[in-house]
Parts: structure tokens; sequence; C-alpha cells
């Protein structure tokens, strides 16, 4: 029992994790990572609405009627989704200016139906709690690092702090403004999927079609 | 006139909502294996898009800003914090009567969506289109033209992503990019390319 709480906890941080190989949430993972200070801010509200969501339906799953599961599954986030906007309006406002909707738009992150559908509607409360904070700290776990380089490539700092001292301010580091843009969040998640299915060829998608070996012998060439 | 064409391209081309804004990102990267399919969801969420934002629109401004409900004697009540679930709402009961709709007098058409309309509810760009047009707060005419703008911005993006993955299936894509991977980095390559739209202006 204790091993599967484990794997409900830790599975989604790396073997199963919701942005990599789910492929879930992507929306905010891509667009608020522009500084780490947003990327942390934003990885704690998820964290909190996905695993009191989780909690939430799971305490209710024998209650809910199935054709309207999903209206009282929106209901629920949408209502702990407000709750933290307006905790982090009254906190920390200048943060709240930069996420924009974001916030907003936890309602509508696959992560969080998506959990909810496919674990907290079928297992117990504690499980999906667990199940809702491992999978937030997958979440985290990857807009932390996308957040990290886009900040410290794009400015040279990290949470504000100068560590690249850029050279318009007399350093030697030409900050990449590219970074900034937000073609480099795709390059970045694109690049870090790829080096952990390198590291966990499990995760290695089939291609449709298999390219054969040249068949060209090497007299011809 | 040009204000109008202004705020379309802005809508369309330079924010993009999936290259720029990355909204509706799971359903872009998830539905783009086929062309057909994604024009199908593209159209989809262009109808839902240039209905729900205007709607919104009226609905926000005449019942949850602050100051709004003046008209019923209540002139200090500001519901906005109510927002975020009067939208979503909103969104699903027009996904649901688009349905009926298209069902009873357009049967062709709503069997060729069918799938991909309840679908659209939970589309990131829809419910990002309502928030944008409250943050910026739009008139009730900029936002039917924001929500045409976006959803044809969208419906654009997503058969252009799905024509070039017909077309990646058959190159040889090292083991790690294969699916999702490459999918992000061509993703990328078109936003940088929308880029280039970011100084134009017109008139």
């Amino acid at each position: 029992m204790t091993s599967r709480r484990t794997r409900a906890l830790l599975d989604p941080v790396v073997e199963a994790n919701p942005i990599t190989l789910q492929i879930l949430g992507v929306c905010s993972a891509l667009a608020v990572t522009k500084t780490l200070a947003t990327a942390l801010v934003m990885s704690a509200a998820v964290i909190a609405v996905l695993t009191l969501s989780n909690a939430s339906v799971s305490v209710l799953r024998h209650h809910m009627p199935r054709h309207v599961r999903l209206i009282v599954e929106i209901t629920i986030v949408a209502s702990l989704v407000i709750t933290t906007d307006q905790i982090i309006k009254a906190f920390a406002y200048e943060l709240s200016k930069q996420l924009s909707v974001f916030v907003g738009l936890i309602v509508t992150n696959c992560i969080i139906i998506g959990r909810a559908e496919a674990f907290a509607m079928k297992n117990p409360v504690h499980l999906s709690v667990l199940d809702g904070l491992g999978n937030g700290l997958g979440y985290a776990a990857v807009l932390v690092i996308v957040g990290a380089t886009r900040e410290l490539f794009g400015v040279g700092t990290l949470l504000g702090l100068e560590i690249l001292p850029s050279a318009a301010e007399g350093g030697w580091y030409q900050p990449v403004t590219l970074m900034l843009l937000p073609p480099s969040a795709f390059f970045i998640i694109g690049f870090l999927i790829w080096g952990l299915r390198m590291w966990k060829p499990t995760q290695i998608e089939q291609p449709d079609y298999r390219i054969r070996p040249s068949t060209i012998t090497e007299s011809v060439r | 006139m040009s204000d109008t064409l202004n705020l379309f391209m802005r809508a369309a081309f330079v924010e993009n909502m999936a290259l720029s804004f990355f909204l509706g990102m799971c359903m872009f990267l998830a539905v783009s294996k086929r062309v057909e399919t994604a024009f199908g969801l593209g159209i989809a969420v262009w109808v839902v898009q240039t209905i729900t934002v205007p709607v919104n629109n009226l609905i926000y401004n005449a019942i949850l800003k602050e100051h709004a409900l003046a008209w019923a004697g209540l002139p200090d009540v500001d519901l906005s914090f109510l927002a975020l679930i009067s939208f979503i709402g909103v969104i699903a009961a027009m996904v649901q009567i688009l349905e009926m709709v298209l069902d009873r007098y357009f049967p062709a058409l709503f069997h060729a969506l069918g799938i991909f309309l309840p679908l659209v509810t939970v589309n990131c760009a829809i419910l990002g289109g309502s928030l944008f047009m409250v943050e910026r707060s739009y008139r009730f005419g900029e936002s039917v033209v924001y929500g045409v703008g976006t959803g044809f911005g969208w419906a654009l993006a997503i058969t252009a992503l799905a024509a070039i993955r017909e077309r990646l299936k058959y190159s040889d894509i090292p083991e790690g990019l294969q699916g999702a991977g490459i999918t992000f980095i061509v993703a990328g390559l078109m936003s940088l390319s929308l880029i280039t739209f970011s100084g134009i202006k017109i008139g």
C-alpha cells in the first residue's frame, strides 16, 4: 500500500510527467515561463488547485450522477481557481498582472479535468490527493526548468538577481533576446522531451512509418 | 475601418492565440495529425469563438462589471469575480446550443464537426479570448472583430501545423524526438515565422 502511495506521488514527476508524456496543460507551461518568479507562482497555483480539486472530486465521486459529472467537476475547479486568483491578486498584485489571464485559464487546463476524470473518479481520497500533488509537482518541475532557462539566458538574472552580468551594464554576457519571445518556449520543451526520452527510452513514441535503411550499395556510390 | 482591420490583423496574426499566447495547445498538439480533422476543429473553434466573445462581452458589461448593475438599482455591486464561472457557463451553453442548431438545420456540417464540438468547451483559446476581452476592456464592436480574428488565427495555425505533420510522417526523425518532441519544435518554428507580422500596421 505504501508503495502505491509513493507511486501515485512520484510517478507523475518523471515517469508519466503531465507535460512531457501526457501532453496535458501545455498552454500555461509555455506562456508563463518568461521569468522564474511567474513560473513559481503559477506552479504553486496549479499544485493547490489540482490537489484540492482531486480531493473534492474524490470525496464526491459516489454522489455524482454520471451525466452531470463534467459540470460538477468544472464548477469545483472554477470555484477553486477564482479563490486562488483572488488570493494571488491580494498578496502578489504585480505578479498577478504579469500572469494576466493565465491563472483564470487553469479552469480549462487539461491536467486538472484530466486527472479528475482519470484518477480521482476511481480512487479513494488519500491516493487522489497524492496523485494531484504528484502531477502538480511534475508540472512545476517542467515550468521551473523552462522558466529558469528563459530568464537566465534571456536577461541574465534568476528571480531578478543578476547571475550573468549583461553587456548593457558593463558585464560580459550578451542576452539572447529570442529566449524572451514565444518560440523559445516551444524549442526548450521540445528539447526537454528529447532529453527525457533519451534518458527513459520506454517513453519514445513509435513512428507511423519506418524509414528503411539505404539500399544503395558501396559500389554504386 | 482601418482600426477594425488593424484589430483583426493583430488578433489573427501578431497575437495568434495558438502560436504567441499558447492557448488551446493541448488540442493544437493532439488533433493535428490529419489536415481534414484539424480543419474541422479549426472551423468549430472559429464559430464558437465568434459567438462567445461578443456574448460574454454583453454579459460582462451589463451585469458583472463594477457599477454595471446601476440599472437594477444596485450601483455598488461588483460581481467581476464571477466572470470566470459565468464565462465557462456561457461557453458550455453556447456549444450545446450550437450543437442542437447544427443538428437540426445543417446535419452535414454537424456530422463533419460532430465529435469536436463538445471538445471545444475546454479549449483554452475560447476562454482565453473572453478573458483577454475583459482585460483589454474591448467595446462590443471590438469584441466581435476580436472574436472573429482570434478564431480565424487559431484555425489557420492548426491547419498549417497538420499539413506540416502529414509530411513529417515520412521523414527520418531522431528516436527521442518522434511524436511530441518534433511537434513542439515545428510549432516553435511556426511561431518564429509569425513574429515577422509584428510590425504590420494598416492605414
